[in-house]
């Protein structure tokens, strides 16, 4: 997918300035946290699991080269194809190459942030084949043109209205007079336009949530049950996967499941949890003939064993998005790329670089929501922190930045100065704020007062007032 | 990298993958038949799907047709070649229409023999092959599963289990559903709607041991 990270700032106020997208963000938002945490609640084994989910992860990518050998070997033993693509270009060709041989006019998806990755949809119809994203929200946003903007809720940025003009504009062989108010008539819609598709396609591309070793097997979660339709009927079930989704075993994969459904949809488990395992076996009445798993680095082997490994725990949940302050003011779209959100600031610059992607490791507070809710504990704000200091060595940070914190620096390192400078700011600003209490605009500090005001200090510095409790 | 250490993370990954191990169960399915039934139904009807508890699978026959009446659906069904379906006393439902096979894109109800269910997360477990075809789990409008109670587990951890012991370790068949209700979608402003592209209805008729 084309990057659009380095207009960060840019996105950020359109997205900011789009009413629409803030009074949809602001209803959706505390759903998530609400149901995130209401599964929690209902769990007590939770947390424990986490614990145990980080270490089985943590224990893979230690033995990441093996277990991925040994998964290779089982798929093969079970009949399927492993194909190893180092960049999104091989991973493309792979399977380009797989509709090549089958003639393939029709491809169904299921939903994957990995075919996004690479780039897959435009790929296909340039090979004309032409790819149908039957996942509810991927096949709203492909009829509009747009990416996801959410990992898990890809259309969780549009309306109903918004949907109604997309469908009245997009099946155009159906009656224009028809009634499309209400929310289930709209999904029965694209159930029915979306059925003929799955008999018809010739190839199903679906990702995998986890790639197991033990078995040589592939799982995929869905509530609709697109996934399974899209693996199931066509002659050859392609899956797109990166390196990182094995796990050693049945039980171990199921650990982590008991966590994925909860963090990010609040279910107990997702409606459709399905394990595949080759292709159709000779008593089969139905299954794809052919099983192909296209396994994908793009510069994750590059993240192991640096200070950024913890990221590759990630097993694309979207809690971190759902807790984040920032995520839910500016939206997924801002981000400018396919992951959102702090897993999105973290995961972006190690796969496209630090250069485009510097502004978001800024978009944080650290108010530290992310790695609270992060099934997998993934330590986000120190991985963001690790990013900016990289942005720092490489000269990346605008001028103003580096010298403002040059001085920031100069005084933080002299701390008698740094107090003395401290108690004229808190002394002047006190008398020139005394009569509001605030200020609702500060020479030089323009971009925090145009939205918010600054509070009046009450004259006297934090230290000045421990000294004074100190002695009294 | 030293010999040793090559040696000892081969052999630590030959280990995990020959004896697999269960990390925490949660306690939540844990109990006798009453409760694991009871835990099943609970989170089964949570989400739209239906329960229907029977003490003798010759009843069954009678039970899919009354389903179906009452669901306003053609008196038609189509199961696999599982003798525990084919061998139920169809007799006993004689307006009933049952055919056997693969589902057809036409076919308005399916009934399956479950492999197992869970009672954790009211969840039913099918395998593929001929005797209970996948696509009988999605193309249908009506899903309905027999789940015989002594196979209603605690966890899926048991369901692995038994898997390995009729697969052999390793072994898996090609594909192994878990489902947990009937399709759903709340991809339009989080409003949650059934069906998405899968059945509309999972009605799962619970036989009790003797």
């Amino acid at each position: 997918m084309e990057q659009h990270a380095s207009e960060f700032p840019a996105n950020v106020k359109r997205a900011i300035a789009d009413s629409q997208l803030q009074s949809t963000m602001t209803e959706t938002g505390p759903r998530f946290i609400e149901k995130r945490a209401k599964a929690r609640a209902n769990l007590p084994e939770f947390d424990a699991l986490r614990d145990q989910a980080r270490d089985i992860k943590d224990h893979v990518l230690a033995h990441l080269d093996l277990y991925l050998e040994r998964y290779e070997a089982k798929v093969v033993e079970t009949g399927g194809h492993v194909h190893w693509a180092e960049t999104a270009e091989e991973a493309r060709a792979a399977i380009l190459s797989i509709c090549k041989r089958l003639d393939a006019k029709l491809a169904t998806k299921g939903k994957s942030m990995i075919s996004e990755e690479i780039g897959l949809n435009p790929a296909l119809e340039a090979a004309h084949v032409t790819p149908v994203e039957t996942d509810l929200g991927e096949y709203l946003i492909q009829i509009r043109g747009e990416a996801p903007s959410h990992i898990i809720a890809p259309a969780v940025h549009l309306t109903r209205d918004q949907i109604e003009a997309d469908f009245r504009k997009a099946h155009t062989h159906l009656d224009p007079n028809r009634d499309l108010t209400e929310i289930p008539t709209l999904v029965e819609e694209a159930r029915q336009v979306l059925r003929q598709k799955y008999l018809d396609a010739d190839v199903g591309i679906t990702g995998a949530n986890f790639l197991i070793s033990e078995t040589g097997t592939s799982i995929i979660v869905t509530n609709e049950g697109n996934g399974d339709l899209t693996q199931t009927l066509p002659k050859a079930h392609i899956v797109i996967a990166s390196i990182e989704k094995v796990v050693p075993t049945l039980e171990d994969a199921t650990t982590i499941l008991r966590v994925l459904a909860r963090s990010a949809t609040g279910q107990d488990f997702s409606n459709y949890t399905t394990f595949s395992t080759g292709p159709r076996r000779a008593d089969d009445p139905d299954g794809p003939l052919e099983y192909h798993v296209v396994i994908l680095d793009n510069g994750r082997s590059n993240v192991l064993g640096t200070e950024f490994q913890d990221m590759l725990r990630c097993i694309r949940c979207g809690a971190c998005l759902n807790h984040c302050p920032v995520y839910q003011a500016v939206g997924g779209h801002a981000y400018g790329w396919v992951y959102p959100g702090p897993i999105g600031s973290v995961v972006t610059p190690a796969l496209i670089g630090i250069e485009k992607a510097k502004h978001l490791p800024n978009a944080s507070t650290f108010c530290g929501r992310c790695e609270e809710v992060c099934p997998m504990r993934i330590p986000l704000p120190r991985l963001l922190r690790h990013w900016r200091e990289k942005e720092f060595e490489k000269h990346l940070t605008p001028g103003a930045v580096r010298w403002g914190l040059g001085v920031w620096a100069y005084f933080a390192k002299r701390p008698k100065l740094y107090q003395f400078g401290t108690r004229i700011a808190a002394r002047l600003l006190h008398v020139m704020g005394r009569g509001k209490g605030r200020f609702t605009s500060l020479p030089l500090a323009h971009g925090w007062t145009q939205y918010r005001d600054m509070p009046a200090p009450q004259g006297k510095t934090f230290q000045a007032m421990w000294k004074e409790r100190a002695r009294g | 990298m030293p010999q040793g250490d090559v040696v000892a993370r081969r052999r630590a990954v030959d280990e995990r993958l020959a004896h697999p191990r269960r990390n925490i169960v949660p306690d939540r399915g844990e109990g006798d038949e009453a409760h694991r039934i009871a835990v099943f139904q609970r989170m089964m009807e949570g989400v739209g799907g239906t329960v229907e508890i029977l003490d003798d699978v010759n009843d069954v026959p009678a039970s899919v047709a009354t389903y179906l009446r009452n669901t306003n659906r053609p008196a038609r069904i189509r199961h696999g070649s599982d003798e525990r379906l084919t061998s139920l006393p169809w007799h006993r439902a004689q307006t009933l229409e049952v055919e056997e096979g693969r589902a057809l894109d036409a076919d308005t109800a399916s009934l399956t023999h479950a492999f197992a269910g869970v009672a954790e997360t009211g969840t039913i477990v099918q395998l593929s092959g001929p005797a209970n075809p996948t696509t009988l789990n999605f193309l249908p409008e009506a899903h309905i599963v027999l789940l015989e109670a002594k196979d209603l587990h605690g966890s899926y951890e048991e369901v692995w289990g038994r898997l390995r012991e009729i697969y052999g370790p390793g072994q898996m068949p090609r594909t192994v559903n878990m489902i947990s209700g009937p399709s759903r979608t709340a991809d339009i402003e989080q409003t949650i709607v059934r069906p998405a592209h899968g059945p509309k209805d999972m009605h799962v008729i619970i036989v009790r041991s003797l």
